[in-house]
């Protein structure tokens, strides 16, 4: 079964329609890479399988809890399913959003203590264990505004990680961090990878693609124009778009973050 | 001046004890009128912003003391009689309540769009992430604009005097017309206010130097 499945989703901001009919299929423990340039979309893809945003049309299904989407389907009950959804797939955001009046640790163990409930106790073992997972047990006491960047990501993917979910959205987490910092976040999400965690990362970072992912997924124009094993993909990309865009990349193998490709 | 001092400050103390009762409760009243008008405001339902609009743009355009009057000397003509401190009390909190409603909004405005989106990606409801995540920083956010409002509230209180209520401006009225000493009854009371002041913002800025240490 699939941990998380897209049929159909469309998304339009406006008079700019952003996903026009994209279908996704992420079965466990695969570990799907998106890349694009900015602007096709591959963002907002990411928030629509949590519903950070809302699609217009078309149905997401993680974890068994399907939700259709489009203006008839609203109701009641659809906000409980899409929590339930939430707490299934963690997400990483790209500018951390840490919780800044609470320390590390209780920026880890405040969903396992909010929403699911579970005891102090309990909540702050599970996030002890978390941060150690991610190396910061030295700084469980900091607030975020004491750490770098790269701590601040940390931090935050063992928040995600306290949820205890099937799946996890990384959108473009090493984007906003200088570059010497982008390693400690690989090295944590390569571990995650290993562990069997599925996983769907939107990131430029093309040789943690190559070294890590199964699939990599090629967006333009709302739409996934190619897709295809890292090894192919790299080697011998069909579309002229991301014939283009991997021309670009640099020597450190990231493709630069704000190419804008002519049209 | 001393004598008259002696013989006016249990007087004195008894105004300041009421002054201090009108201050606080309608801040904890005003506070939770505010809290709900700034959350109606921005509500999705349409009927919520416009009645919450509707209230802030009477009370914000309109003198405080003409509320109050309304409420003492205008309800009995409807059959609603309220006693002198209940009207204070009602006056002071619907007026502070619109003053709060937009230190609540601008706070909750003022943090992060990624904060709430970071809540909602952890699973939490609206409720939830309202009450340990936005709320939080928002308050930090608009402290100082409270603690302006609460001592602004503290001199509103005065006002009460006018529908007999016996706090620190009646007393000094009172006294300076039996004794026909107003000179030295107002400027005792003027001191009182100064005093209290004073000492919330001392307070204030103790506070404010509290909230931007914790992070």
């Amino acid at each position: 079964m699939h941990q998380v499945r897209l049929e159909g989703v469309r998304k339009r901001f406006g008079g700019l329609e952003v996903l026009r009919g994209v279908d996704l299929a992420v079965s466990r423990g695969e570990v799907v890479v998106i890349m694009g340039a900015s602007g096709s979309g591959k963002t907002t893809l990411l928030r629509c399988i949590n519903f950070l945003e809302e699609p217009d049309a078309g149905r997401v299904v993680v974890c068994g809890v399907d939700v259709p989407c489009g203006e008839k389907h609203r109701g009641r009950n659809r906000s409980a399913r899409i929590r339930q959804i939430r707490q299934q797939a963690g997400m990483v955001f790209q500018s951390f959003n840490l919780f800044p009046h609470m320390t590390a640790l209780e920026n880890v163990v405040e969903g396992p203590l909010t929403v699911r409930r579970m005891p102090r106790r309990t909540a702050t073992e599970l996030g002890e264990r978390l941060l150690q997972r991610v190396g910061l047990s030295d700084k469980r006491d900091e607030y975020p505004s004491r750490l770098s960047g790269g701590q601040k990501q940390r931090v935050a993917i063992a928040r995600a990680l306290a949820m205890e979910p099937q799946v996890v959205l990384f959108d473009e987490p090493t984007s906003a961090l200088d570059p010497e910092l982008h390693e400690e976040v690989l090295h944590v999400m390569r571990e995650l990878a290993t562990e069997g965690m599925t996983m769907v990362v939107v990131t430029h970072e093309v040789r943690f693609a190559q070294d890590v992912c199964d699939r990599v997924l090629f967006m333009d124009g709302g739409v996934i124009v190619e897709e295809g094993s890292p090894s192919e993909f790299f080697a011998h990309p069909h579309h002229p778009r991301a014939q283009a865009f991997l021309h670009l990349v640099d020597h450190a193998g990231r493709a630069p973050s704000m190419v804008e490709l002519v049209r | 001046m001393w004598e008259l001092f002696l013989r006016a400050y249990p007087f004195l103390l008894e105004g300041l004890l009421v002054t201090v009762v009108l201050g606080v409760s309608s801040f904890t009243i005003g506070s939770a009128i505010g809290l709900a008008t700034a959350l109606a405001r921005l509500s999705s339902i349409a009927a919520l912003r416009a009645l919450a609009i509707a209230y802030l743009s009477v009370f914000r355009g309109t003198p405080m003391l003409v509320q109050l009057l309304l409420i003492y000397f205008g309800l009995p003509q409807f059959g609603i009689t309220l006693e002198p401190i209940p009207s204070a009390i009602i006056a002071l909190s619907l007026n502070v309540g619109s003053y709060q409603s937009e230190n609540f909004r601008s706070g909750i405005l003022g943090v992060d769009r990624g904060q709430r989106e970071a809540a909602f990606s952890i699973g939490m409801t609206g409720w939830q992430a309202l009450r340990r995540i936005i709320f939080p920083q928002a308050l930090r956010i608009a402290a100082p604009t409270i603690g302006n409002r609460f001592i602004a509230l503290m001199k509103d209180t005065s006002l009460a005097s006018v529908v007999t209520v016996v706090e620190l401006t009646r007393i000094a009225e009172r006294i300076g017309s039996s004794t026909f000493r107003y000179m030295e009854m107002f400027v005792m009371v003027a001191a009182v206010y100064w005093l209290l002041n004073s000492a919330l913002s001392l307070g204030q800025a103790a506070l404010e130097r509290r909230l931007a240490r914790a992070y």
